[in-house]
């Protein structure tokens, strides 16, 4: 049934577009630049294609059977009924240029700017193309294929230079600085201005016109973070305040940028799988099954029914573990100071204890592999689990969702920070962010994988839009995802684990595919291109609290400035997935 | 009565039996144990060791047992600072000036393998190999992340270090050094760490 709807919307599309629409090499369409802001128009006001989920550069230095060398900016498109649709937009490789589509979708505000940030990629009609994730003044734009980092070995590991004589070498020894820093030649220090703070503050200023330099008095632009103790990590952000009221802010990515994809890309297909933890550090199991479910679309193998049950309890202990330290550390925002995070750390801690009865490591797991998890559970875990998710999590929870009746929590969180419905699915947002505001969209139901389909379960939703009913949806997915487990402790059969056994130097079929699972801060997506070799040739990361990042701004207009942490913790970020 | 230190301003000799003149160092192990059990943390987490840094703050390891549960959110009222995650270039200067904004004494702890060496993103191109590279660092923690207790034994190692301090040797109760913190680095084509910037030009002559 599925199949034929997509097989209608490519119809229908082809015969709107006649000359404008080609089939791609993989999947999806190619669009012509010129008309690709009609085609999307179209799509989204006739076919229901209002969600846009990614936007994503791919370099393609050597030209391939049907396309000359090129760049393409790939978007992925979904309905409120799933139905994936992948359109493909060709550039030329010096000096390429897309028409943008954030008139379209919001959504691509953020996900465009990444792009230019890190490939190079101009997307003109762009409101803001600046760098997004490196500063103003980098040189060059790293994710091409033709450019190599200082400590550049190789193309692709395992990297044979790094034992010339059975001994390891250093990368600071072949680096001409002794250092992970290279400077363009003949740049010197002398009477050089860094321009990257300028930058930072030159949209807050833009509405003053002429020079900026004039500030007037009654309003100010005022820092936040990036070490502060209510930005959960390293976020920045800076804002124009009248008196006390947002006028304009604007979050400051970048300051946990690890150059996560571009390293992915010279690692071999399993050896992303340890840094996929290290996402969103706090949920590392969600991360792990996104990237299993990727490259397993490509490489086409089926998990025996006990792994798929071993990965739906470890995802959902891992949704309990999130939702419940964002509860916490909501609460230490407002102002509860460190209680709140205790009661929710008391709880993780009987978890991660179960973790690492399985993996080995409380929080970087590892766990899952291509057509499988790494090991069966081991004794006694079963029992250990079913006394925690039966007798104990249901009673904590209950106590501590007694704290949204609490006063305060209410004065802090009701009616502050709304969300309409409409803007939540044209900014792109997911999880329980789009979720509080009344649209019931949940990986998990629309497209359901592993034993989703099969379990009794429930998604929760919420109306009103605003930071209470984010919590409210954070408890009731607690709920469910204990429900989930339940069962799933229940049905699960005995057998083996693994299809197949552990390749490290695996090779995956040439294609592409985008994975995604409902990650607790939302959709988190895998887009995987092959060219056939034991290492991707592109390694895109769809991350949840990145997109939802893109809101942010929009949300706490007009509020006062102590609602900025409320709004950011009810977002729930978690910044090794917001910077990769 | 010890002997009269030269610098010092010549005591009366109404005084001389009820103060106590020259090297304070007989006071280092009241000084020493002191300081083990008010030591403040600097309040701020980079990456995924800030949550292992959280836990082992929270009930189950307790870290109020050291007399640390007071972990400030501001330099200047904080003597410990623990780099717990990836430093990447772009933090660099607020690292640096966080240090320099830490009054002394002032420890630094690595924790983890990205804050000793840049870890497991080392050949990234936004990551620093290890923080040892912009501030002193006095004890490196392994691990990715290291478990609570190996932040424990980090802090019982700092204490170690300072049995063998003695106030005499400490810097900051010297005249004759003069601290002027360390050089903030600043964004360009690169991160410019004007310790490495002085090699380019040294090579350019």
């Amino acid at each position: 049934m599925e199949t034929q709807t997509m097989t209608d919307v490519l119809t229908s599309l082809k015969e709107r577009f006649p000359d404008a629409v080609e089939p791609s090499e993989y999947e999806g369409v190619v669009v012509a630049p010129a008309r690709l802001l009609e085609v999307a128009t179209f799509l989204r006001d006739e076919l229901g294609y209002r969600y846009l989920s990614l936007v994503s550069g791919v370099d393609y230095p050597q030209p391939t059977a049907r396309f000359p060398a090129r760049f393409e900016v790939v978007y992925h498109l979904f309905r409120e009924s799933g139905g994936p649709l992948t359109l493909h937009v060709h550039a030329e490789r010096d000096d390429p240029v897309v028409p943008s589509v954030v008139s379209v979708w919001p959504a691509a505000n953020v996900h465009e700017r990444e792009t230019w940030d890190l490939m190079g990629i101009r997307f003109a009609g762009h409101p803001n193309l600046r760098r997004i994730l490196l500063w103003e003044g980098f040189e060059g734009h790293p994710l091409r294929k033709d450019w190599h980092e200082v400590y550049y070995e190789a193309d692709k590991k395992p990297f044979e230079s790094r034992y010339p004589n059975g001994r390891p070498t250093m990368a600071e020894a072949r680096s001409p600085l002794g250092d992970n820093l290279r400077y363009p030649p003949g740049w010197s220090p002398q009477g050089w201005q860094s321009q990257a703070e300028e930058a930072v503050y030159a949209p807050l200023e833009a509405h003053l016109g002429g020079d900026g330099r004039r500030m007037p008095t009654d309003q100010v632009v005022v820092n936040l973070g990036p070490q502060h103790p209510s930005t959960h990590g390293v976020l920045r952000m800076v804002a124009r305040l009248d008196g006390e009221t947002i006028q304009q802010l604007e979050p400051v990515l970048g300051y946990l940028h690890r150059c996560h994809e571009k390293i992915g890309e010279r690692n071999t297909w399993l050896a992303n799988m340890p840094y996929t933890d290290r996402l969103d550090y706090v949920s590392s199991m969600s991360n792990n099954f996104g990237y299993a479910i990727a490259v397993e679309k490509l490489l086409g193998v089926e998990v025996p029914e006990r792994a798929e049950y071993i990965r739906v309890i470890m995802a959902e202990l891992t949704r309990i573990v999130r939702h419940l330290i964002s509860i916490g550390s909501y609460t230490s925002d407002i102002g509860v100071y460190l209680t709140g995070m205790l009661y929710a750390l008391e709880e993780r801690e009987l978890i991660l204890d179960l973790f690492e009865m399985a993996s080995g490591s409380r929080m970087m797991c590892n766990y899952f592999r291509f057509g499988g998890v790494a090991r069966d559970l081991p004794d006694g875990w079963v029992a250990l689990a079913k006394e925690l998710v039966y007798e104990r999590l249901p009673r904590r929870i209950d106590e501590m969702e007694r704290f949204t009746f609490n006063d305060v929590f209410r004065a802090r969180s009701v009616g502050v920070g709304v969300l309409p419905a409409d803007k939540a699915i044209a900014y792109g947002c997911t999880g329980p962010l789009l979720r509080a505001s009344g649209v019931p969209y949940d990986v998990r139901r629309v497209e359901p994988y592993s034993v989703y389909g099969e379990l009794d379960w429930d998604v929760a939703v919420a109306y009103h839009g605003d930071i209470h009913d984010r919590f409210v949806v954070r408890f009731e997915e607690m709920r469910q995802s204990l429900r989930i487990i339940r069962q799933a402790l229940e049905r699960m059969p005995e057998g083996p684990v693994l299809s197949g056994k552990v390749q490290p130097a695996l090779k995956v079929p040439a294609g592409e595919a985008y994975g995604r699972v409902e990650a607790p801060l939302g959709e988190l997506g895998f887009y995987l291109v092959s060219d056939g070799s034991a290492n991707p040739h592109r390694y895109r990361i769809r991350a949840p609290s990145f997109a939802n990042l893109g809101v942010l701004g929009e949300l706490c207009k007009g509020h006062l400035i102590a609602d900025v942490v409320a709004i950011l913790a009810s977002i729930d970020i978690t910044l090794g997935e917001v910077d990769r | 009565m010890t002997t009269q230190d030269a610098r010092l301003p010549e005591v009366p000799p109404e005084l001389r039996n009820n103060v106590r003149i020259g090297p304070l160092d007989w006071l280092s192990p009241l000084y020493n144990w002191s300081r083990k059990r008010s030591l403040w943390p600097l309040f701020g987490g980079l990456a995924c060791c800030a949550f292992e840094m959280i836990a082992a703050a929270a009930a189950r390891f307790d870290q109020a047992r050291f007399g640390m549960e007071i972990v400030r959110p501001s330099p200047r009222q904080a003597d410990l600072m623990i780099v717990s995650g990836t430093v990447t270039k772009r933090m660099a200067p607020q690292i640096v000036r966080l240090y320099n904004q830490m009054p002394e004494p002032k420890y630094v702890i690595a924790m983890g393998a990205c804050a000793i060496s840049g870890g497991p993103f080392k050949e990234g191109y936004n990551v620093v190999s290890g923080v040892d590279k912009l501030i002193p660092v006095d004890v490196y923690v392994p691990g990715c992340p290291p478990r609570p207790e190996a932040l424990y034994n980090a802090f019982l190692a700092l204490h170690a270090l300072w049995d063998r301090e003695r106030i005499s040797q400490l810097r900051w109760y010297r005249k004759d050094v003069v601290d002027e913190g360390v050089p903030v680095p600043e964004l360009g084509p690169d991160l410019v760490n004007w310790r490495v910037v002085e090699k380019l030009g040294a090579t350019e002559e």
